[in-house]
Protein backbone atom coordinates (compact mmCIF):
# COMPACT_ATOMS: atom_id res chain seq x y z
CA UNK A 1 0.00 0.00 0.00
CA UNK A 2 2.48 2.60 1.28
CA UNK A 3 5.01 1.31 -1.90
CA UNK A 4 1.47 2.26 -4.12
CA UNK A 5 1.44 5.49 -3.18
CA UNK A 6 5.31 6.48 -3.41
CA UNK A 7 5.49 4.97 -7.07
CA UNK A 8 2.06 7.34 -7.37
CA UNK A 9 3.46 10.38 -6.13
CA UNK A 10 6.47 9.87 -8.20
CA UNK A 11 4.60 9.55 -10.99
CA UNK A 12 2.78 12.50 -10.47
CA UNK A 13 6.07 14.16 -9.72
CA UNK A 14 7.51 13.16 -13.64
CA UNK A 15 4.26 14.53 -15.46
CA UNK A 16 4.17 17.79 -12.57
CA UNK A 17 7.72 18.12 -14.41
CA UNK A 18 5.97 17.60 -17.53
CA UNK A 19 4.22 20.89 -19.16
CA UNK A 20 1.94 20.07 -22.02
CA UNK A 21 4.27 20.35 -24.66
CA UNK A 22 6.90 18.06 -22.95
CA UNK A 23 4.54 14.83 -21.70
CA UNK A 24 6.61 12.24 -23.39
CA UNK A 25 9.82 12.72 -21.01
CA UNK A 26 10.47 8.97 -20.33
CA UNK A 27 10.87 8.21 -16.45
CA UNK A 28 14.03 8.64 -14.92
CA UNK A 29 14.23 4.24 -14.86
CA UNK A 30 14.02 4.65 -18.66
CA UNK A 31 16.84 7.23 -19.49
CA UNK A 32 19.99 4.96 -19.26
CA UNK A 33 17.67 2.01 -21.32
CA UNK A 34 17.20 4.39 -24.34
CA UNK A 35 21.39 4.87 -24.92
CA UNK A 36 21.19 1.18 -25.75
CA UNK A 37 18.00 0.64 -27.18
CA UNK A 38 17.88 3.64 -29.13
CA UNK A 39 16.10 7.15 -28.45
CA UNK A 40 12.80 5.45 -29.17
CA UNK A 41 13.42 2.18 -28.35
CA UNK A 42 13.63 1.37 -31.71
CA UNK A 43 16.85 -0.91 -31.06
CA UNK A 44 19.79 -0.66 -32.20
CA UNK A 45 22.56 -2.76 -34.30
CA UNK A 46 21.39 -6.04 -32.40
CA UNK A 47 20.18 -4.84 -29.13
CA UNK A 48 16.35 -5.42 -29.53
CA UNK A 49 13.42 -2.80 -29.84
CA UNK A 50 11.46 -2.41 -26.88
CA UNK A 51 8.96 0.49 -27.07
CA UNK A 52 5.44 -1.37 -27.33
CA UNK A 53 7.06 -4.63 -28.03
CA UNK A 54 5.50 -6.41 -25.27
CA UNK A 55 2.44 -5.74 -23.00
CA UNK A 56 3.10 -4.32 -19.89
CA UNK A 57 2.72 -7.41 -18.07
CA UNK A 58 4.77 -9.52 -20.40
CA UNK A 59 7.13 -6.79 -19.91
CA UNK A 60 7.52 -6.37 -16.22
CA UNK A 61 8.09 -10.26 -16.79
CA UNK A 62 10.73 -9.88 -19.14
CA UNK A 63 12.67 -7.85 -16.51
CA UNK A 64 11.91 -10.31 -13.37
CA UNK A 65 13.56 -13.27 -15.74
CA UNK A 66 16.10 -11.60 -16.83
CA UNK A 67 16.85 -10.51 -13.03
CA UNK A 68 16.71 -13.48 -11.90
CA UNK A 69 18.84 -15.21 -14.17
CA UNK A 70 15.91 -17.34 -16.17
CA UNK A 71 15.98 -15.63 -19.12
CA UNK A 72 19.60 -15.85 -21.06
CA UNK A 73 21.08 -12.53 -22.18
CA UNK A 74 24.51 -10.92 -22.27
CA UNK A 75 23.73 -7.96 -20.33
CA UNK A 76 20.16 -7.61 -18.87
CA UNK A 77 20.59 -9.46 -16.05
CA UNK A 78 23.15 -7.58 -14.30
CA UNK A 79 21.12 -4.48 -15.47
CA UNK A 80 17.43 -5.95 -14.39
CA UNK A 81 18.54 -5.99 -10.65
CA UNK A 82 19.56 -2.69 -10.34
CA UNK A 83 15.66 -1.22 -10.25
CA UNK A 84 13.37 -1.69 -7.55
CA UNK A 85 9.37 -2.92 -8.44
CA UNK A 86 8.68 0.78 -8.67
CA UNK A 87 11.09 1.84 -11.30
CA UNK A 88 9.75 -1.69 -13.43
CA UNK A 89 6.15 -0.21 -13.06
CA UNK A 90 7.12 2.80 -14.51
CA UNK A 91 9.22 1.02 -17.16
CA UNK A 92 6.43 -1.05 -17.88
CA UNK A 93 4.42 2.01 -18.35
CA UNK A 94 6.52 3.65 -20.71
CA UNK A 95 7.89 0.61 -22.84
CA UNK A 96 4.88 -1.48 -22.66
CA UNK A 97 1.74 -2.09 -25.29
CA UNK A 98 -0.88 0.08 -23.31
CA UNK B 1 13.24 33.36 -12.02
CA UNK B 2 12.35 35.57 -15.16
CA UNK B 3 14.99 36.08 -17.53
CA UNK B 4 16.62 39.12 -16.89
CA UNK B 5 17.16 41.78 -19.45
CA UNK B 6 20.56 41.55 -20.77
CA UNK B 7 23.01 43.43 -19.23
CA UNK B 8 25.24 46.38 -20.73
CA UNK B 9 28.30 44.40 -21.25
CA UNK B 10 26.21 41.42 -22.95
CA UNK B 11 24.75 44.33 -25.44
CA UNK B 12 28.14 45.21 -25.82
CA UNK B 13 29.80 41.96 -26.42
CA UNK B 14 27.03 41.40 -29.10
CA UNK B 15 27.35 44.37 -31.42
CA UNK B 16 31.25 43.34 -31.22
CA UNK B 17 32.42 41.23 -33.90
CA UNK B 18 32.43 37.89 -32.22
CA UNK B 19 28.98 38.73 -31.49
CA UNK B 20 27.70 38.63 -34.84
CA UNK B 21 27.43 35.05 -35.51
CA UNK B 22 25.36 34.65 -32.61
CA UNK B 23 23.17 37.52 -32.94
CA UNK B 24 20.23 35.81 -34.76
CA UNK B 25 20.13 32.51 -32.64
CA UNK B 26 20.16 33.99 -29.48
CA UNK B 27 16.95 36.57 -30.31
CA UNK B 28 14.97 33.02 -31.60
CA UNK B 29 15.70 31.65 -28.21
CA UNK B 30 14.77 34.45 -26.29
CA UNK B 31 11.43 34.60 -27.84
CA UNK B 32 10.75 31.36 -26.65
CA UNK B 33 12.46 30.89 -23.74
CA UNK B 34 11.14 32.73 -20.82
CA UNK B 35 11.68 30.67 -17.48
CA UNK B 36 15.52 31.33 -17.04
CA UNK B 37 18.46 30.60 -18.78
CA UNK B 38 20.85 27.33 -18.62
CA UNK B 39 24.35 28.17 -19.75
CA UNK B 40 26.52 24.98 -20.45
CA UNK B 41 30.69 25.02 -20.73
CA UNK B 42 31.83 22.18 -22.83
CA UNK B 43 29.66 20.10 -25.98
CA UNK B 44 31.43 16.61 -24.94
CA UNK B 45 29.68 13.53 -23.76
CA UNK B 46 27.89 15.92 -20.70
CA UNK B 47 26.91 19.06 -22.28
CA UNK B 48 25.62 17.94 -25.26
CA UNK B 49 23.54 15.58 -23.42
CA UNK B 50 22.75 18.24 -20.86
CA UNK B 51 21.27 20.28 -23.87
CA UNK B 52 19.45 17.94 -25.30
CA UNK B 53 18.05 16.97 -22.05
CA UNK B 54 17.10 20.26 -21.18
CA UNK B 55 15.53 21.36 -24.70
CA UNK B 56 13.12 18.28 -24.48
CA UNK B 57 11.90 18.65 -20.93
CA UNK B 58 11.56 22.58 -20.50
CA UNK B 59 11.18 24.62 -24.06
CA UNK B 60 11.03 27.42 -22.27
CA UNK B 61 14.66 27.27 -20.70
CA UNK B 62 17.04 29.16 -23.33
CA UNK B 63 20.43 26.67 -23.48
CA UNK B 64 23.55 28.21 -24.58
CA UNK B 65 26.32 25.95 -25.38
CA UNK B 66 29.73 27.65 -24.98
CA UNK B 67 32.46 25.19 -26.99
CA UNK B 68 35.06 26.06 -29.21
CA UNK B 69 35.50 23.16 -31.49
CA UNK B 70 33.19 23.08 -34.46
CA UNK B 71 32.63 19.16 -34.14
CA UNK B 72 33.26 17.16 -31.59
CA UNK B 73 35.47 13.96 -31.69
CA UNK B 74 34.58 10.97 -29.14
CA UNK B 75 37.36 9.11 -27.37
CA UNK B 76 35.28 6.06 -27.35
CA UNK B 77 35.66 4.24 -30.78
CA UNK B 78 38.70 5.79 -31.11
CA UNK B 79 40.74 3.01 -29.75
CA UNK B 80 39.33 1.02 -33.23
CA UNK B 81 41.52 3.25 -35.73
CA UNK B 82 44.28 1.45 -33.89
CA UNK B 83 43.29 -1.92 -34.70
CA UNK B 84 43.16 -0.89 -38.31
CA UNK B 85 39.16 -1.55 -38.42
CA UNK B 86 38.49 2.42 -38.49
CA UNK B 87 40.79 3.92 -41.11
CA UNK B 88 40.13 7.75 -40.32
CA UNK B 89 38.40 9.75 -37.55
CA UNK B 90 34.64 9.63 -39.38
CA UNK B 91 33.08 7.31 -37.26
CA UNK B 92 33.64 9.22 -34.04
CA UNK B 93 33.35 12.97 -35.73
CA UNK B 94 30.10 14.60 -34.84
CA UNK B 95 28.45 18.01 -36.22
CA UNK B 96 26.46 19.83 -34.02
CA UNK B 97 23.98 20.78 -36.31
CA UNK B 98 21.06 18.99 -35.15
CA UNK B 99 21.88 20.21 -31.87
CA UNK B 100 21.65 23.55 -32.30
CA UNK B 101 18.15 22.70 -34.37
CA UNK B 102 16.13 22.15 -31.20
CA UNK B 103 17.15 25.60 -30.43
CA UNK B 104 20.72 25.32 -28.50
CA UNK B 105 22.02 28.66 -29.06
CA UNK B 106 26.23 27.92 -29.36
CA UNK B 107 28.82 30.51 -28.99
CA UNK B 108 31.71 28.78 -30.26
CA UNK B 109 34.36 30.24 -28.55
CA UNK B 110 36.16 28.58 -24.72
CA UNK B 111 34.97 30.03 -21.73
CA UNK B 112 37.77 32.12 -19.82
CA UNK B 113 36.37 32.58 -16.73
CA UNK B 114 33.00 32.21 -14.14
CA UNK B 115 32.17 35.09 -12.13
CA UNK B 116 29.55 33.63 -9.86
CA UNK B 117 28.37 36.82 -8.46
CA UNK B 118 27.52 38.49 -11.52
CA UNK B 119 26.34 35.15 -12.38
CA UNK B 120 28.31 35.40 -15.99
CA UNK B 121 30.55 33.52 -17.98
CA UNK B 122 33.18 35.55 -19.75
CA UNK B 123 34.52 33.47 -22.98
CA UNK B 124 37.89 33.87 -24.63
CA UNK B 125 37.06 37.05 -27.10
CA UNK B 126 36.01 38.85 -24.33
CA UNK B 127 31.56 38.08 -25.00
CA UNK B 128 30.15 38.25 -21.73
CA UNK B 129 27.42 35.47 -20.89
CA UNK B 130 24.60 35.65 -18.17
CA UNK B 131 22.83 32.73 -16.52
CA UNK B 132 20.83 31.96 -13.78
CA UNK B 133 22.07 28.44 -14.02
CA UNK B 134 24.79 26.84 -15.65
CA UNK B 135 26.50 23.50 -16.53
CA UNK B 136 30.15 23.23 -16.20
CA UNK B 137 31.41 20.05 -18.31
CA UNK B 138 34.85 20.39 -19.43
CA UNK B 139 36.12 17.01 -18.91
CA UNK B 140 39.84 16.65 -18.50
CA UNK B 141 43.22 18.71 -18.65
CA UNK B 142 46.09 16.42 -18.87
CA UNK B 143 48.57 16.67 -15.53
CA UNK B 144 51.57 17.52 -17.24
CA UNK B 145 55.09 16.68 -15.27
CA UNK B 146 53.07 14.58 -12.73
CA UNK B 147 55.80 11.96 -14.43
CA UNK B 148 58.73 13.58 -14.73
CA UNK B 149 59.55 15.01 -18.60
CA UNK B 150 56.14 14.17 -19.51
CA UNK B 151 55.35 17.65 -20.86
CA UNK B 152 53.68 18.43 -24.36
CA UNK B 153 56.61 18.43 -26.06
CA UNK B 154 57.08 15.22 -24.90
CA UNK B 155 53.63 14.11 -25.89
CA UNK B 156 54.45 14.83 -29.44
CA UNK B 157 56.94 11.98 -29.03
CA UNK B 158 55.13 9.94 -26.56
CA UNK B 159 51.27 10.44 -27.37
CA UNK B 160 48.69 10.47 -25.22
CA UNK B 161 46.09 10.55 -27.51
CA UNK B 162 43.20 10.50 -24.34
CA UNK B 163 41.69 13.79 -25.54
CA UNK B 164 41.18 13.96 -29.13
CA UNK B 165 40.81 18.21 -29.17
CA UNK B 166 44.21 18.05 -27.84
CA UNK B 167 45.90 14.67 -29.53
CA UNK B 168 43.86 12.83 -32.01
CA UNK B 169 44.35 9.10 -31.93
CA UNK B 170 45.78 9.03 -35.23
CA UNK B 171 48.92 10.71 -33.74
CA UNK B 172 49.03 7.15 -32.17
CA UNK B 173 48.07 5.13 -35.31
CA UNK B 174 50.75 6.92 -37.71
CA UNK B 175 53.41 5.72 -35.09
CA UNK B 176 52.10 1.99 -35.06
CA UNK B 177 51.58 1.60 -38.49
CA UNK B 178 55.56 2.98 -39.06
CA UNK B 179 56.82 0.75 -35.72
CA UNK B 180 58.46 -2.27 -37.78
CA UNK B 181 58.29 -5.90 -36.75
CA UNK B 182 59.64 -7.11 -33.61
CA UNK B 183 59.21 -3.85 -31.82
CA UNK B 184 57.53 -3.04 -28.28
CA UNK B 185 54.52 -0.91 -28.13
CA UNK B 186 54.78 0.42 -24.70
CA UNK B 187 51.47 1.58 -22.69
CA UNK B 188 51.70 3.24 -19.43
CA UNK B 189 48.50 3.51 -17.16
CA UNK B 190 47.62 5.98 -14.59
CA UNK B 191 46.33 5.50 -10.88
CA UNK B 192 42.69 5.78 -10.28
CA UNK B 193 40.82 7.83 -11.11
CA UNK B 194 41.52 9.00 -14.57
CA UNK B 195 38.83 9.15 -18.02
CA UNK B 196 37.78 5.27 -18.73
CA UNK B 197 39.11 2.99 -16.26
CA UNK B 198 39.03 0.29 -18.90
CA UNK B 199 40.23 2.39 -22.14
CA UNK B 200 43.98 1.96 -21.68
CA UNK B 201 43.20 -1.98 -21.40
CA UNK B 202 41.06 -2.10 -24.84
CA UNK B 203 43.72 -0.04 -26.21
CA UNK B 204 46.03 -2.57 -25.71
CA UNK B 205 43.67 -4.86 -27.31
CA UNK B 206 43.04 -3.30 -30.56
CA UNK B 207 47.33 -2.41 -30.80
CA UNK B 208 47.14 -6.44 -30.19
CA UNK B 209 44.81 -6.91 -32.80
CA UNK B 210 46.62 -4.92 -35.56
CA UNK B 211 49.93 -6.20 -34.58
CA UNK B 212 48.98 -9.59 -34.37
CA UNK B 213 47.60 -9.25 -38.18
CA UNK B 214 50.72 -7.12 -39.23
CA UNK B 215 53.78 -7.24 -37.29
CA UNK B 216 53.22 -10.61 -35.29
CA UNK B 217 56.50 -10.80 -33.46
CA UNK B 218 55.85 -7.44 -32.13
CA UNK B 219 54.58 -6.56 -27.93
CA UNK B 220 52.79 -4.81 -26.12
CA UNK B 221 54.03 -4.25 -22.58
CA UNK B 222 51.51 -2.71 -20.44
CA UNK B 223 52.93 -0.50 -16.93
CA UNK B 224 50.13 0.64 -14.64
CA UNK B 225 50.31 2.45 -11.58
CA UNK B 226 47.61 0.64 -10.63
CA UNK B 227 47.87 -2.94 -9.01
CA UNK B 228 44.55 -4.19 -10.56
CA UNK B 229 42.00 -2.70 -13.09
CA UNK B 230 38.71 -2.55 -14.52
CA UNK B 231 37.53 -6.11 -16.17
CA UNK B 232 40.94 -7.63 -15.03
CA UNK B 233 40.17 -11.17 -14.97
CA UNK B 234 38.20 -11.05 -18.49
CA UNK B 235 40.83 -8.82 -20.07
CA UNK B 236 43.94 -11.18 -19.20
CA UNK B 237 41.62 -14.55 -19.90
CA UNK B 238 40.70 -12.78 -23.52
CA UNK B 239 44.74 -11.41 -24.23
CA UNK B 240 46.13 -15.20 -23.35
CA UNK B 241 43.13 -16.90 -25.50
CA UNK B 242 43.25 -14.05 -28.91
CA UNK B 243 47.27 -12.90 -28.34
CA UNK B 244 49.07 -15.53 -26.78
CA UNK B 245 52.33 -14.04 -24.99
CA UNK B 246 52.14 -10.83 -27.42
CA UNK B 247 50.16 -8.49 -24.74
CA UNK B 248 52.10 -8.25 -20.70
CA UNK B 249 50.77 -6.58 -18.24
CA UNK B 250 53.10 -5.35 -15.42
CA UNK B 251 51.26 -4.12 -12.21
CA UNK B 252 52.21 -1.75 -9.72
CA UNK B 253 53.20 -4.62 -7.05
CA UNK B 254 55.31 -5.56 -10.06
CA UNK B 255 57.22 -2.40 -10.71
CA UNK B 256 55.19 -1.26 -13.14
CA UNK B 257 55.06 2.52 -12.41
CA UNK B 258 56.02 4.82 -14.63
CA UNK B 259 57.76 7.83 -13.05
CA UNK B 260 59.18 9.40 -16.05
CA UNK B 261 59.88 9.84 -19.61
CA UNK B 262 63.21 10.06 -21.98
CA UNK B 263 61.85 11.23 -25.47
CA UNK B 264 65.35 11.59 -26.55
CA UNK B 265 66.23 7.87 -25.59
CA UNK B 266 62.57 6.57 -25.84
CA UNK B 267 62.39 5.00 -22.68
CA UNK B 268 60.28 5.23 -19.61
CA UNK B 269 61.92 4.60 -16.14
CA UNK B 270 60.04 2.52 -13.90
CA UNK B 271 59.11 3.40 -9.45
CA UNK B 272 63.40 1.29 -8.85
CA UNK B 273 64.61 3.06 -11.50
CA UNK B 274 65.00 0.61 -14.33
CA UNK B 275 64.44 1.29 -17.78
CA UNK B 276 62.00 0.15 -20.40
CA UNK B 277 62.76 1.05 -24.45
CA UNK B 278 59.84 0.91 -26.72
CA UNK B 279 59.55 1.90 -30.65
CA UNK B 280 55.83 3.89 -29.87
CA UNK B 281 55.02 4.86 -26.05
CA UNK B 282 51.70 5.60 -25.36
CA UNK B 283 51.17 7.54 -21.93
CA UNK B 284 47.94 7.64 -20.63
CA UNK B 285 48.68 10.28 -18.06
CA UNK B 286 47.61 11.06 -14.35
CA UNK B 287 44.59 13.75 -14.83
CA UNK B 288 42.38 16.50 -13.48
CA UNK B 289 39.63 18.57 -14.31
CA UNK B 290 39.95 21.14 -17.06
CA UNK B 291 41.19 24.34 -16.38
CA UNK B 292 37.56 26.03 -16.65
CA UNK B 293 36.89 24.16 -13.31
CA UNK B 294 39.61 24.39 -11.46
CA UNK B 295 40.43 28.09 -12.15
CA UNK B 296 37.06 28.94 -11.10
CA UNK B 297 37.12 28.04 -7.10
CA UNK B 298 34.77 24.34 -8.29
CA UNK B 299 37.47 21.96 -7.46
CA UNK B 300 39.00 23.40 -4.44
CA UNK B 301 42.45 22.26 -3.66
CA UNK B 302 41.96 18.71 -5.36
CA UNK B 303 41.70 17.64 -8.77
CA UNK B 304 37.96 17.37 -9.06
CA UNK B 305 34.84 18.87 -8.38
CA UNK B 306 33.02 18.17 -5.52
CA UNK B 307 29.11 17.41 -6.07
CA UNK B 308 25.93 16.83 -4.42
CA UNK B 309 24.96 13.54 -5.46
CA UNK B 310 21.47 14.12 -5.73
CA UNK B 311 21.77 16.77 -8.20
CA UNK B 312 25.35 17.54 -9.58
CA UNK B 313 25.38 20.69 -8.37
CA UNK B 314 28.82 22.11 -7.04
CA UNK B 315 29.25 22.26 -3.41
CA UNK B 316 31.68 25.16 -4.06
CA UNK B 317 29.79 28.03 -6.28
CA UNK B 318 25.92 28.48 -5.97
CA UNK B 319 23.93 27.32 -8.85
CA UNK B 320 26.57 25.84 -10.43
CA UNK B 321 26.52 22.16 -11.64
CA UNK B 322 29.50 19.92 -12.36
CA UNK B 323 29.09 16.72 -14.80
CA UNK B 324 31.08 14.33 -16.56
CA UNK B 325 34.68 13.84 -16.06
CA UNK B 326 34.95 16.97 -14.52
CA UNK B 327 34.01 16.08 -11.03
CA UNK B 328 34.32 13.48 -8.38
CA UNK B 329 31.23 10.86 -8.19
CA UNK B 330 32.48 7.41 -7.07
CA UNK B 331 31.87 4.86 -7.31
CA UNK B 332 30.95 6.01 -10.61
CA UNK B 333 33.43 5.77 -13.63
CA UNK B 334 34.36 8.40 -15.64
CA UNK B 335 32.75 7.57 -18.44
CA UNK B 336 30.69 8.61 -21.96
CA UNK B 337 27.85 6.92 -20.11
CA UNK B 338 28.09 8.21 -17.23
CA UNK B 339 28.62 11.89 -18.27
CA UNK B 340 25.45 11.53 -20.46
CA UNK B 341 23.38 10.26 -17.43
CA UNK B 342 24.48 12.92 -15.40
CA UNK B 343 23.70 15.59 -17.18
CA UNK B 344 20.28 14.48 -17.80
CA UNK B 345 20.58 14.30 -13.73
CA UNK B 346 21.64 18.14 -14.15
CA UNK B 347 19.54 19.80 -16.63
CA UNK B 348 16.51 18.15 -14.72
CA UNK B 349 17.20 19.75 -11.56
CA UNK B 350 18.40 23.27 -13.21
CA UNK B 351 15.54 22.83 -15.10
CA UNK B 352 12.97 22.21 -12.50
CA UNK B 353 14.83 24.92 -10.68
CA UNK B 354 13.94 27.50 -13.12
CA UNK B 355 10.45 26.48 -14.07
CA UNK B 356 9.00 25.71 -10.47
CA UNK B 357 8.80 22.17 -11.47
CA UNK B 358 8.92 19.09 -9.15
CA UNK B 359 11.99 17.13 -9.40
CA UNK B 360 12.21 13.27 -9.90
CA UNK B 361 14.16 10.61 -8.14
CA UNK B 362 17.57 10.50 -9.14
CA UNK B 363 18.84 7.04 -10.68
CA UNK B 364 22.27 7.30 -12.55
CA UNK B 365 23.60 4.53 -14.82
CA UNK B 366 27.10 3.48 -16.62
CA UNK B 367 27.50 0.28 -19.23
CA UNK B 368 31.38 0.65 -20.30
CA UNK B 369 31.54 -2.11 -22.83
CA UNK B 370 35.18 -2.89 -24.32
CA UNK B 371 36.38 -4.51 -27.94
CA UNK B 372 39.10 -7.10 -26.92
CA UNK B 373 39.60 -8.68 -30.47
CA UNK B 374 37.28 -9.52 -33.41
CA UNK B 375 34.08 -10.66 -32.64
CA UNK B 376 35.28 -10.41 -29.17
CA UNK B 377 33.58 -7.92 -26.80
CA UNK B 378 33.53 -7.66 -23.07
CA UNK B 379 31.63 -4.74 -20.68
CA UNK B 380 30.76 -3.47 -16.96
CA UNK B 381 27.52 -2.32 -15.93
CA UNK B 382 26.35 -0.29 -12.70
CA UNK B 383 23.39 1.22 -11.61
CA UNK B 384 23.53 3.57 -8.78
CA UNK B 385 21.37 5.98 -6.53
CA UNK B 386 22.50 9.01 -4.11
CA UNK B 387 22.65 8.67 -0.31
CA UNK B 388 19.82 11.38 1.30
CA UNK B 389 22.32 13.80 2.13
CA UNK B 390 23.64 13.54 -1.27
CA UNK B 391 26.99 13.01 0.60
CA UNK B 392 27.80 9.63 -1.64
CA UNK B 393 26.73 7.25 -4.21
CA UNK B 394 25.45 3.84 -3.65
CA UNK B 395 25.61 1.04 -6.57
CA UNK B 396 22.39 -0.83 -6.80
CA UNK B 397 22.94 -4.34 -4.43
CA UNK B 398 23.61 -7.77 -6.60
CA UNK B 399 23.57 -5.97 -9.91
CA UNK B 400 25.70 -4.58 -12.00
CA UNK B 401 29.21 -5.90 -12.40
CA UNK B 402 31.46 -7.39 -15.64
CA UNK B 403 30.54 -9.87 -18.03
CA UNK B 404 30.45 -13.99 -17.34
CA UNK B 405 33.85 -14.79 -17.01
CA UNK B 406 33.00 -18.25 -19.01
CA UNK B 407 31.28 -17.34 -21.87
CA UNK B 408 30.75 -19.20 -25.35
CA UNK B 409 31.90 -17.18 -28.52
CA UNK B 410 28.39 -16.08 -29.52
CA UNK B 411 28.11 -14.42 -26.39
CA UNK B 412 31.40 -12.55 -26.70
CA UNK B 413 30.62 -11.65 -30.46
CA UNK B 414 27.12 -10.64 -28.90
CA UNK B 415 28.72 -7.70 -27.34
CA UNK B 416 30.81 -6.74 -29.44
CA UNK B 417 27.71 -6.17 -32.08
CA UNK B 418 25.79 -4.78 -29.09
CA UNK B 419 28.72 -2.17 -28.47
CA UNK B 420 28.49 -0.82 -31.79
CA UNK B 421 25.02 -0.55 -31.28
CA UNK B 422 25.55 1.88 -27.19
CA UNK B 423 27.56 3.54 -30.06
CA UNK B 424 25.01 4.49 -32.39
CA UNK B 425 22.30 5.48 -29.57
CA UNK B 426 24.07 7.71 -27.03
CA UNK B 427 25.97 9.92 -30.49
CA UNK B 428 22.66 9.52 -31.85
CA UNK B 429 20.98 11.19 -28.47
CA UNK B 430 23.98 13.56 -28.30
CA UNK B 431 24.39 14.76 -31.98
CA UNK B 432 21.31 13.17 -33.91
C1 LIG C 1 40.34 5.73 -25.30
C2 LIG C 1 39.05 6.02 -24.59
C3 LIG C 1 37.97 5.18 -24.72
C4 LIG C 1 36.78 5.45 -24.08
N1 LIG C 1 35.74 4.59 -24.23
C5 LIG C 1 34.58 4.80 -23.58
C6 LIG C 1 33.48 3.91 -23.73
O1 LIG C 1 33.55 2.92 -24.48
N2 LIG C 1 32.34 4.17 -23.06
C7 LIG C 1 32.22 5.26 -22.26
O2 LIG C 1 31.14 5.46 -21.68
N3 LIG C 1 33.25 6.14 -22.09
C8 LIG C 1 34.41 5.94 -22.73
N4 LIG C 1 35.46 6.83 -22.58
C9 LIG C 1 35.32 7.94 -21.61
C10 LIG C 1 34.63 9.17 -22.22
O3 LIG C 1 35.29 9.59 -23.38
C11 LIG C 1 34.61 10.30 -21.21
O4 LIG C 1 34.21 9.83 -19.96
C12 LIG C 1 33.68 11.42 -21.67
O5 LIG C 1 34.18 12.00 -22.85
C13 LIG C 1 33.48 12.48 -20.59
O6 LIG C 1 32.60 13.45 -21.04
P1 LIG C 1 32.81 14.99 -20.67
O7 LIG C 1 31.66 15.71 -21.30
O8 LIG C 1 33.08 15.15 -19.24
O9 LIG C 1 34.17 15.41 -21.41
P2 LIG C 1 34.44 15.51 -22.97
O10 LIG C 1 33.63 14.52 -23.69
O11 LIG C 1 35.91 15.50 -23.14
O12 LIG C 1 33.88 16.95 -23.38
C14 LIG C 1 34.42 18.12 -22.85
C15 LIG C 1 34.15 19.25 -23.84
O13 LIG C 1 34.39 20.51 -23.19
C16 LIG C 1 35.05 21.37 -24.07
N5 LIG C 1 35.76 22.36 -23.24
C17 LIG C 1 36.82 22.17 -22.43
N6 LIG C 1 37.17 23.32 -21.82
C18 LIG C 1 36.30 24.26 -22.26
C19 LIG C 1 36.15 25.66 -22.00
N7 LIG C 1 36.98 26.31 -21.18
N8 LIG C 1 35.15 26.31 -22.63
C20 LIG C 1 34.31 25.64 -23.47
N9 LIG C 1 34.41 24.34 -23.76
C21 LIG C 1 35.40 23.66 -23.15
C22 LIG C 1 35.94 20.47 -24.88
O14 LIG C 1 36.27 21.07 -26.13
C23 LIG C 1 35.08 19.22 -25.05
O15 LIG C 1 34.30 19.27 -26.22
C24 LIG C 1 36.66 6.59 -23.25
C25 LIG C 1 37.75 7.44 -23.11
C26 LIG C 1 38.93 7.18 -23.77
C27 LIG C 1 40.08 8.11 -23.61
C1 LIG D 1 24.20 -1.62 -22.34
C2 LIG D 1 23.12 -1.74 -23.26
C3 LIG D 1 21.73 -1.94 -22.69
C4 LIG D 1 21.08 -1.18 -21.76
C5 LIG D 1 21.61 0.07 -21.05
C6 LIG D 1 19.77 -1.74 -21.59
N1 LIG D 1 19.64 -2.84 -22.40
FE1 LIG D 1 17.96 -4.03 -22.55
N2 LIG D 1 18.96 -5.27 -23.80
C7 LIG D 1 20.26 -5.13 -24.19
C8 LIG D 1 20.68 -6.32 -24.88
C9 LIG D 1 22.06 -6.55 -25.45
C10 LIG D 1 19.56 -7.19 -24.91
C11 LIG D 1 19.52 -8.63 -25.41
C12 LIG D 1 19.60 -9.55 -24.21
C13 LIG D 1 21.02 -9.55 -23.58
O1 LIG D 1 21.99 -9.80 -24.29
O2 LIG D 1 21.13 -9.31 -22.34
C14 LIG D 1 18.49 -6.48 -24.23
C15 LIG D 1 17.20 -7.01 -24.06
C16 LIG D 1 16.17 -6.34 -23.45
C17 LIG D 1 14.80 -6.79 -23.38
C18 LIG D 1 14.23 -8.05 -24.01
C19 LIG D 1 13.73 -7.73 -25.38
C20 LIG D 1 13.26 -8.94 -26.11
O3 LIG D 1 12.45 -8.77 -27.01
O4 LIG D 1 13.72 -10.05 -25.79
C21 LIG D 1 14.11 -5.88 -22.66
C22 LIG D 1 12.62 -5.91 -22.34
C23 LIG D 1 15.05 -4.84 -22.28
N3 LIG D 1 16.27 -5.15 -22.78
C24 LIG D 1 14.70 -3.74 -21.52
C25 LIG D 1 15.63 -2.81 -21.06
C26 LIG D 1 15.31 -1.78 -20.11
C27 LIG D 1 13.93 -1.50 -19.55
C28 LIG D 1 16.46 -1.10 -19.87
C29 LIG D 1 16.70 0.05 -18.91
C30 LIG D 1 16.35 -0.21 -17.54
C31 LIG D 1 17.49 -1.70 -20.69
N4 LIG D 1 16.96 -2.74 -21.37
C32 LIG D 1 18.82 -1.25 -20.72
C33 LIG D 1 21.09 -4.03 -23.97
C34 LIG D 1 20.81 -3.01 -23.08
Amino acid sequence: MRIRTVALLAGLAVAAAASPATAQVPPVAANGCLMCHGVQGQGANGIPAIMRVQSRAEFTTTMKLFAENKKPGTIMGRIARGYTDEDLAELAAWFGKP
Amino acid sequence: MTAKTPTVSRRRALIGAAGLAVLGAPAIARAQATAGRLVIVGGGFAGATAARASRERFPNVAVTLIEPESSFVTCPYGNLVLAGRDADLSRVTHRYDKLLARGVTKISQNAASIDPVAKTVRTAGGQTVPYDKLIVAPGIDIKWNAIKGYDEAASRVMPHAWKPSLQPVTALSERLKAMPDGGVFILSAPANPFRCPPGPYERASMVAEYLKANKPRSKVLILDAKDGFSKQPLFLAAWKQLYGDMVEWVGSDKEGRVVAVDPAAMTVETEFGKKHKGDVINIVPPQQAARIARESGLTGTGDWAAIDTRTFESKAVRDVFVIGDANAAPPMPKSGFVANSTAIRAATVAGAQMTGAAIPKAIYFNTCYSHVGKDYGISVAGVYRPNEDGSKIDEAPNSGGISAREATPDIRAGEATYADGWYQSITNYMFG
